[in-house]
């Protein structure tokens, strides 16, 4: 009986796992002042008459209507229950504890509201407590032996527990309170081991772990809700008996969720969700403006313009040709690039538009299109570029006029070849590009020779944010905007081809000219062109044509002889298209590359393999298959023609295929700063033997002119003399 | 990918631009059931394709029971008729690594490698220049198996792990949360653990030992060889790798929709440490 108690009483410490429970206990008496009064007065009288009157207090819980509403009764009851446990095995060391106790009982009287907190789940417990566990369990697995330190720290502690929110429900605090009860009780078991050494402590058996550890299981709260199942279940049996309803075992689990919900009436995860969906809504919000655009005020006029309008490509016509080829971007995310590149030719004065494909990044991706603004209509760009370079030269010149004594370095900057006009050669076309449809397009600007030079130096990956600095050898003239530009500019000279005919040379072009300095770079539609069977176009490359320029490797379409002479010899030199590094000709050989409208088949190797794959779509269905071409030499460039309609399209990183892995390029040889002179160089100091000789012959040279002053000197005085 | 949930799929792989054309889809669902039944798989995944000069190669995995034990490759090049490749071997793998180029897209093609080889004849030692021939379809088992001990993704919680040793389909998987979907932790390498057993002790005791089993990809070397984007809004977590550019990983955060397929030309990508 004696150790049933104490091990009642410490698997109560135990399962508190409520930061007011315990309080509540060890204050029982306060709430019950006269309970605790008496309680300590008995304690004060001794061990054995103590028994007596608490036969009364352990009536109350049993007494009285327990409802959920009313914990505070039921605190009360349990508090009057606990004591009268704790206190019957302490005959000999209540004394300390209970004039701990007392002393706790003035401040928390005063905190009887407060520290009272009905925690949802804790009123029954001590009620169950009771009905349910009478086993025996350890208690004490440790009697350590504490002097008046403990109570000391005891009574410490007590008050910081009172502050303390209560409605934290850590478990540390519970560790914590359950280290003070464990300390508690076993402070007490050893005293009372003392007096009562014949009393025998059950050495914790197994089955007492076993319980124990189960207990400790069933009270382990869980991360999602906080809750513990002990808790649960015990609120969940407590609502049962009072309410005592029919067929309580089918609705168990509705009555568990009731109780689940009685809780938490406010999720607080739904402030996670809210900022996990914001940007998902943003964008359905932002494509949402794309579908209504559609709907603005608009009379019948306007409709029939934008019939009329041929700016916008029938993009749906063609995704569903690339789809024959396996290549796309899903029919609704296409649908949306349509809508967007409505809204551009909506906003922009635009002649001709296009879908130009989709560069991938590494955080976000860009839609390109490609477009060409009406005549007169374009918008000038500041040519910023070359302001700044003449003002570093004249800087630089100012410098070396000041200080002329320096030595003047032989380097001189080779020229900045400009760059072409807007409307030729690279800068043919203007790109607009965009992270996702919905977002604004955004314009980039035109592309200089020297940023294609170096685009061709480096491999990059695109990050997807246009002000991105690109640091890479050789260093690129720009940031990201201009190398998606480069690209793009590269991907379309390489890979834009049409089915031959489909574009001549219009006719104001006059007869075909053999400079090649002048290529031709405009073309028209051949309203002639009658088509080509599909099957041609498969088997061979030469049905097909480039319709954009070259870029030479000096980076544009068309030459410019940075030396500005009159007359230049015409070089034949045909470099072939694929060729990557172009070397800089050191003199001025005028670069020259296929001109326009040649076929795909002059298209050089890639190391034996032809650098384009031509495919029919199904060889299930030929009769209406259309002819696929594919590039080798950028992966991603698509072509596709079914005869009469052709189209162009690129989906992919933006690289160039190269069988051999990247090198890159290394830097070039250190220049020569300044020229070398004697004055400037640095002479070996003379070795010994060379000063040794050098002085030995300066003083031969001394002493022969000695001699000869002496033989003057001699001589003038002897002259003196005469 | 799932070859039951083929067709949603692909339209959420879809945003990488290379898919499948409408005849390919719908040769490989039809396929792809037959596969499964004649092979007796577990589940049929559909790997991806690998673009050759002359003609494509589609390839398609079989599952067994146990997810992560060895999974049989099938290829063909007409989405209809099926071959089953043999598993792929150490040598294999040495073999083909001196072969660089695209793919022929005949499985019959003999790559020619001149290698010098020491050749004892008696006593003397020199060294001959021996041609090797390397079959193409040793090279594409080679390859499919690089990529899949490389880059295949799983999120975490797919797959559970049982005491007993076999690793199951998580039938409770809901799908990763929005939070989760973004980071590179939540998603594993299909393949068998090769750095678990070099974490710490004190990372082990994090780590849920059911669903903990394989390497997370955020330890990935050279880092940053995994591209995240999220696509339609916050609708779909897109993974594709920098590695081996072609392979696409999708995920819809929230539901069990996940796959990823390789559409590509079956080439490493050894320029990475350049272009970061």
């Amino acid at each position: 009986m004696e150790d049933s108690i104490p091990v009642n009483q410490k698997i109560k410490h135990q399962e508190l796992g409520e930061t007011g429970r315990p309080w509540e206990e060890t204050v029982t008496t306060s709430q019950a002042p006269e309970l605790g009064l008496s309680e300590a007065l008995e304690l004060e009288q001794g061990p054995e008459t103590g028994l007596q009157p608490r036969s009364s207090p352990p009536t109350m819980p049993l007494s009285g209507a327990r409802t959920p509403d009313r914990p505070v009764d039921d605190l009360v009851g349990l508090r009057a229950s606990f004591p009268s446990s704790a206190f019957q095995e302490l005959p000999s060391t209540l004394s300390p504890l209970a004039l701990a106790r007392q002393d706790f009982m003035a401040p928390w009287q005063s905190d009887k509201t407060t520290s009272v907190i009905p925690e949802a789940e804790t009123p029954h417990f001590g009620h169950l407590e009771q009905l349910s566990d009478k086993g025996g369990s350890t208690l004490h697995q440790t009697c350590q032996s504490k002097g008046n330190t403990f109570h000391q720290s005891q009574q410490t502690k007590y008050p910081l527990y009172e502050l303390r929110d209560v409605s934290d429900h850590t478990s540390k605090q519970k560790e914590l309170r359950f280290d003070i009860f464990q300390e508690d009780d076993s402070d007490s078991n050893c005293h009372l081991d003392q007096p009562e050494s014949g009393a025998s402590q059950v050495a914790p058996s197994m089955l007492e772990i076993a319980i124990q550890n189960t207990k400790a299981y069933l009270l382990k709260t869980s991360s999602k809700s906080g809750l513990n199942l002990y808790d649960h279940l015990s609120e969940m049996l407590t609502k049962v008996l009072d309410k005592r309803p029919e067929n309580a075992v089918d609705i168990i689990e509705n009555i568990s969720q009731d109780v689940k919900m009685e809780h938490f009436s406010k999720k607080l995860d739904t402030l996670q969700n809210e900022n996990e969906m914001l940007p998902t809504y943003e964008m359905a919000e932002k494509q949402k403006t794309l579908f209504l655009q559609g709907n603005v005020e608009g009379a019948d006029q306007e409709l029939e313009d934008e019939i009329a309008e041929h700016a916008l490509p029938n993009i749906m016509e063609s995704a569903f040709y690339f789809e024959q080829a396996g290549v796309g971007l899903g029919t609704d995310e296409t649908y949306r690039i349509f809508l967007a590149l409505k809204q551009l030719t909506d906003t922009h004065p635009i002649q001709k538009c296009r879908f130009w494909g989709k560069i991938l990044g590494l955080e976000m991706n860009y839609i390109v299109a490609e477009v060409e603004f009406r005549e007169g209509e374009d918008e000038e760009e500041v040519e910023e570029e070359d302001v700044p370079e003449e003002r570093d030269n004249g800087d630089s010149e100012a410098d070396e006029d000041d200080e002329d004594e320096l030595p003047r370095p032989f380097y001189k900057a080779p020229q900045a070849i400009p760059k072409e006009e807007s409307r030729t050669g690279a800068n043919k076309y203007v790109y607009f590009v965009c992270n996702e449809p919905g977002r604004p397009w955004v314009k980039l600007p035109a592309v200089t020779p020297a940023q294609i030079v170096i685009a061709r130096k480096i491999k990059k990956f695109f990050t997807g944010r246009l002000d991105t600095p690109i640091i890479s050898y050789p260093p690129f003239p720009g940031n990201e905007s201009n190398y998606l530009r480069a690209q793009i500019a590269r991907i379309s000279a390489g890979t834009h081809v049409s089915p031959l005919g489909f574009y001549h040379f219009g006719e104001e072009e006059g007869e075909e000219e053999e400079e090649i300095e002048s290529g031709r770079d405009s073309f028209e539609e051949n309203p002639d062109f009658e088509g080509i069977q599909v099957i041609d176009l498969v088997e061979s490359l030469s049905n097909w044509v480039h319709h954009v320029q070259h870029i030479l490797p000096q980076g544009r379409c068309n030459w410019f002889n940075p030396i500005q002479k009159s007359e230049e010899e015409e070089e034949e030199e045909d470099e072939e298209k694929e060729d990557e590094k172009g070397e800089e000709p050191d003199d001025t050989e005028q670069e020259v590359g296929p001109p326009l409208l040649t076929p795909i088949s002059e298209d050089l190797e890639i190391q034996n393999t032809s650098p384009w794959t031509t495919r029919l779509s199904s060889n299930l269905i030929p009769q209406y298959a259309i002819a696929v071409l594919r590039s080798n030499l950028w992966p991603g460039a698509y072509a596709f023609s079914n005869g009469k309609k052709f189209e162009n399209f690129y989906i992919g990183w933006g690289h160039k295929y190269s069988p051999d892995s990247y090198t890159p390029p290394v830097p070039p040889p250190v220049y020569q700063e300044y020229p070398s002179g004697p004055e400037i160089t640095e002479m070996d100091d003379p070795t010994v033997e060379e000063e040794q000789a050098f002085r030995a012959a300066q003083e031969a040279a001394a002493n022969s002119t000695e001699e000869n002053e002496e033989t003057e000197e001699e001589e003038d005085e002897e002259d003196d003399y005469d | 990918m799932d070859a039951e949930s083929l067709l949603l799929a692909l339209e959420l792989a879809s945003g990488s631009g290379q898919g499948l054309s409408p005849d390919r889809r719908a040769s490989l669902l039809t396929s792809l059931m037959l596969v499964k039944r004649d092979y007796r798989f577990d589940r049929v995944l559909f790997w991806g394709r690998i673009l050759g000069l002359v003609a494509d190669y589609y390839i398609a995995q079989g599952v067994s029971e146990d997810q992560l034990a060895p999974r049989k490759t099938l290829y063909s090049l007409n989405c209809m008729e099926w071959s089953l490749l043999p598993p792929a071997t150490k040598e294999m793998e040495t073999q083909t690594s001196v072969v660089k180029g695209r793919f022929m897209g005949d499985p019959s093609h003999e790559y020619e490698h001149t290698e010098l080889q020491k050749v004892n004849e008696g006593e003397k030692v020199f060294e001959e220049e021996v041609v090797v021939q390397i079959k193409e379809e040793t090279r594409l088992v080679s390859v499919i198996d690089q990529i899949d001990k490389a880059v295949a993704v799983i999120p975490r919680g797919a797959l559970f792990k049982t005491p007993f040793g076999p690793i199951n389909v998580n039938r409770t998987f809901e799908g990763l949360s929005l939070s989760e979907a973004k980071k590179l932790s939540s998603y594993f390498h299909f393949r068998e653990p090769v750095e678990l057993k070099n974490k710490t002790l004190l990372e082990k005791a994090e780590l849920d030992p059911s669903l903990d089993f394989m390497d997370s990809l955020e330890h990935d070397i050279p880092k940053g060889s995994w591209s995240v984007q999220m696509e339609r809004g916050n609708a779909l977590v897109v993974l594709r790798s920098l590695l081996w550019p072609g392979l696409t990983f999708y995920h819809a955060p929230r539901t069990k929709n996940y796959g990823y397929i390789y559409v590509g030309t079956g080439e490493k990508n050894l320029d990475l440490p350049f272009m970061l």
